[in-house]
């Protein structure tokens, strides 16, 4: 499998909301704002990228029977370096996602592609594969987040498109999360198709 | 794979050891690293507040702050701000636990006479679109919602409730109970401030 197929295979035709159906607790949660959306996103292909990478080049030292709780240490610590360096120096969207930062770390996302991905591949791979799932994730919750905060507030991205009070309201909260989350898959699905 | 690590006994806690070692490590350096700038961000965050809730002032808040201890052993934080050294103001940090979800903390600027500034929503857990009204709803300059302004009242003499409650206060349209608990905790920090201002401590 060349390098390309990697990046498009974890991008769109594995994408890991589309397709995977993983890591939905942040998906649901964070995208009431394409904003919020983007930056869970990126925060997540962060710790992909260099959970991928780190795993790729231990793997081999670590014995099977301690593989999973290695690779969360491994996870957890760049998590929480995510955490504090947001903390320190993007407050205010630190202030956003809140609790969602620290739930990184049991994002099935991470741990599935440290334990399906990296652990069996060299480390250019591995780091493509962080790239591309990464991304793909955060393009999944910024379209979710954007479609959310369109019909929820009239906003994108925080500009005001049209008057608040026209929004509907379902969309911002949890309900709306999933009805947006479903029709989107359902248009992703007729897409991959085509 | 080659070289594959036998899972022995010893080499599992070798490895685990090994792992977590670095890792603290790692987190420990980051963590003197980014000590001071979200430390920083918390302060001008607070400044912000204050400067939002008072009128202007030459002093530093921050370092004449005191607290007094509420029931529920959180702290109730008061800032005051003067110019030159005259009190123009004090910047009330108060909360509630009467809302929706959890804790609301908000920033509530007095007057030297009690009456109401501004004031500023610190942080709050509300439901998106309703409860969360509250930061634009209880300032209102629209003469037509005079009755949602909590600005400029005296909450000594005015009735700080909800109108469904018989008090002075329109309620956010399908939030009452985050209405409620806001005005809640302006009443507490008023209770407090007036006591603070009694007892002659400033």
């Amino acid at each position: 499998m060349t390098n390309k197929d990697i990046f498009l295979r974890g991008f769109f035709k594995e994408n890991a909301v589309f397709a995977l159906l993983l890591g939905m607790c942040p998906t649901l949660g964070v995208t009431s704002s394409a904003t919020n959306g983007l930056g869970m996103g990126l925060a997540t292909t962060f710790v992909l990228i260099m959970s991928n990478l780190v795993i790729s080049l231990v793997s081999s030292f670590i014995p099977d029977k301690v593989k999973i709780p290695s690779f969360i240490v491994i996870i957890a610590s760049f998590v929480t370096m995510v955490d504090l360096l947001m903390a320190g120096y993007v407050p205010a969207l630190h202030e956003q996602l809140g609790v969602f930062i620290p739930l990184i770390v049991v994002n099935c996302v991470v741990l599935g592609r440290a334990e399906a991905f990296a652990s069996k591949n060299k480390m250019v791979p591995s780091i493509i594969d962080g790239v591309s799932m990464g991304l793909g994730f955060a393009m999944a919750l910024t379209m979710l987040g954007a479609i959310r905060e369109f019909f929820g507030s009239g906003k994108m991205f925080g500009v005001t498109l049209f008057n608040e009070t026209y929004g509907m309201l379902v969309f911002v909260l949890a309900p709306g999360a999933f009805i947006a989350l479903g029709y989107l898959i359902a248009f992703i699905n007729r897409v991959r198709k085509v | 794979m080659a070289g594959k690590k036998e899972s022995t006994f010893i080499n599992m806690v070798l490895v685990l050891f090994i792992v977590t070692l670095v890792a603290s490590a790692a987190l420990g350096g980051l963590y003197e690293l980014t000590k001071e700038p979200i430390a920083a961000a918390k302060l001008a965050k607070k400044l912000k507040a204050i400067k939002e809730v008072v009128p202007e002032f030459d002093n530093n808040p921050s370092e004449e702050m005191y607290s007094v201890e509420m029931p529920t052993g959180d702290l109730l934080e008061f800032y005051p701000a003067k110019k030159g050294d005259e009190l123009v103001g004090t910047a009330v940090k108060t909360f509630t636990t009467n809302g929706f979800s959890g804790y609301i903390w908000i920033m509530v600027g007095f007057k030297p006479d009690g009456t109401i500034n501004n004031y500023s929503v610190l942080e709050h857990k509300e439901t998106p679109g309703l409860g969360t009204k509250m930061e634009p709803w209880f300032k209102t300059t629209d003469p037509a919602k005079a009755k949602c302004s909590i600005l400029g009242k005296n909450p000594g003499t005015a009735n700080l409730t909800v109108s469904k409650d018989g008090g002075d206060i329109d309620a956010i349209t399908a939030a009452t109970i985050s209405s409620r608990a806001f005005l809640d905790a302006v009443q507490t920090a008023y209770n407090e401030y007036n006591k603070q201002m009694e007892g002659g401590t400033k």
